[in-house]
């Protein structure tokens, strides 16, 4: 018995790093271990790939709330007079009309518009903060270094950890913990809508709090220091709704929630337009210009793009991985990207680039994989609805 | 009868000419929920490591490799409908195909259950 899965199963998220290097440890490394979990390397680190089994902790989410050790991910806080301008020169959004306490997905782009990283930006009293995928971190850190002007200050907060609690109960089991915001007048943590974000107290340790996720349910992301988050993992799961939840179930929550991942969905060879982005080029931006690549991507909201980022909904069990052609009778139009079993849907899924004129809603077209054709038919993502807590909901 | 396994975890046990195989509890504990088995093809000739079959996790998909040469007699057809009996009871109803031994000699190179014991418990 072998592994003959595509790379997204075997680290090449890591493949940026020096494979002579050990991973690094998570500051929850043990307390992964205990809980259950089997590490696997990811973006450089030993991450928990599962606890007590991918659907079971997938559909727990959806009913219940998960938590997430992301603290792979890159955490950077931008200031300086002028930090909003100068991060425009390398994102397409409007980021000097973000208020504080607001937060903006946004792409990071190289000089012909290619995508180098997805992230969010959330502005904060003294900045903004950028919150960017773990396998890219460090080639963003040197990209930001290299075009933001030196007043500007980057700041790798390396010392803290990133924790995501999603799911509808999320809310409720985050409620009980007595969380304050750190000033007077700010709103309480459950009164965030959906990308909001604010500083706040858990007696006295120190969090950031955003209402974001990447499993299409309402949640929070909790940025807290190495030094505190197993306190804070703890009082979580001791929540009779939170259980842990691996990254197995965070890439298939994510698929279902129909976002793209970094190093698979996006790369520096596909442009915002084609990826379904162009909500992150912001209007006034398309006008102004003045971000990378901005010529070509204005010219593609224009004229269209050859290709387009779909959703698949296949036939039968058998599932269609990255790097599996697409085909329109016996005619290559495309590939696949991402794709594996939905445990909701209970059917196989997929995220796949098509040629325009197959991309429309409905197409019936077939997968190659492993010498069998799969039927498969154009679906409108997310797979599953979002269900986040937006501005104007209650 | 007698049950061997391979160093890439398949099992075989041995009843006359006929071996059935499968995957181990260790190797079903290893690659999680199983969602799909893409079944052995009856009447296909297989060398000793050839790829038999295909089992999918949520994550990924795997080759099961013949641990012996052999014609493919029956698949568990049983697996189409219910792909989870591979983690439920995967050294029993779980099993994946059966072949008529060609060459009971390959048997010497694979383990008996207490050496494969041993080989799990090193990795």
């Amino acid at each position: 018995m072998n592994d003959n899965a595509p790379p997204e199963t075997q680290d090449s998220d890591a493949e940026a790093e020096d494979p002579a290097v050990a991973p690094d440890k998570l500051a929850l490394d043990s307390w992964h271990r205990q809980n259950g979990a089997r590490m696997v390397e990811f973006a450089g680190y030993m991450m928990p790939v599962q606890y007590e089994g991918i659907i079971a902790e997938h559909l727990w989410t959806r009913e219940h709330a998960g938590l997430f050790d992301v603290s792979h991910m890159g955490q950077l806080a931008i200031s300086g007079e002028g930090a909003a301008q100068a991060l425009e020169t390398l994102l397409p959004g409007d980021i000097s009309e973000l208020k504080p306490g607001r937060v903006r997905y946004s792409l990071l782009l190289d000089e012909t518009g290619g995508i180098l990283d997805d992230l969010l930006v959330t502005a904060t009293p003294d900045g903004y903060s950028l919150v960017v995928n773990g396998a890219t971190k460090w080639d963003d850190i040197a990209h930001l270094r290299e075009h933001l002007p030196d007043e500007i200050t980057i700041n790798h907060l390396a010392d803290d950890g990133l924790l995501a609690l999603q799911g509808p109960e999320a809310a409720v089991a985050l409620g009980r913990l007595g969380i304050v915001p750190q000033s007077d007048g700010e709103s309480a943590v459950g009164a965030l809508k959906f990308m909001q974000a604010g500083a706040y107290l858990w007696s006295d340790i120190r969090l950031g709090i955003s209402r974001t996720g990447y499993t299409g349910e309402d949640g929070f992301e909790i940025s807290v220091s190495n030094q505190h988050i197993e306190a804070l993992a703890n009082a979580l799961v001791q929540q009779p709704e939170v259980k842990p939840v691996g990254l197995g179930a965070r890439d298939s929550l994510r698929l279902e929630a129909g976002l793209p991942l970094y190093g698979h969905d996006l790369t520096d060879q596909t442009d915002p337009v084609s990826a379904g982005l162009a909500f992150a080029v912001s209007k006034a931006r398309r006008i102004e210009g003045g971000f990378p690549g901005a010529e070509r991507i204005v010219g593609l909201l224009n004229e269209g793009t050859p290709g387009k980022r779909v959703g698949l909904m296949l036939e039968g069990r058998m599932a269609a991985r990255e790097g599996a052609p697409v085909l329109s009778g016996d005619v290559q139009v495309g590939l696949v990207t991402s794709g594996g079993f939905s445990p909701s849907l209970q059917r196989p899924i997929a995220m796949a680039y098509v040629d325009t004129g197959q991309a429309e809603i409905g197409t019936a077209l077939s997968i190659e994989v492993r010498g069998k054709r799969l039927e498969a038919v154009v679906s409108a993502m997310p797979f599953v609805p979002h269900r986040y807590h937006r501005q104007g909901a209650s | 009868m007698s049950r061997y396994f391979t160093p890439d975890h398949e099992w075989i046990e041995i009843e006359g000419e006929t071996g059935t195989v499968g995957i181990s509890d260790y190797a079903q504990s290893q690659l999680g929920d199983i969602t799909f088995v893409e079944l052995a093809q009856a009447d296909t000739d297989l060398s000793k490591g050839d790829a038999a079959c295909v089992v999918e996790s949520v994550k990924a998909a795997s080759d099961v490799y013949a641990p012996v040469s052999g014609k493919v007699t029956q698949a568990n057809e049983g697996l189409e409908d219910q792909p989870e009996l591979v983690n439920g009871d995967a050294q029993g109803a779980g099993w994946l195909f059966r072949l008529a031994i060609a060459d009971a000699g390959e048997l010497e190179s694979l383990m008996d259950q207490t050496a494969y014991d041993a080989y799990v418990a090193g990795l």
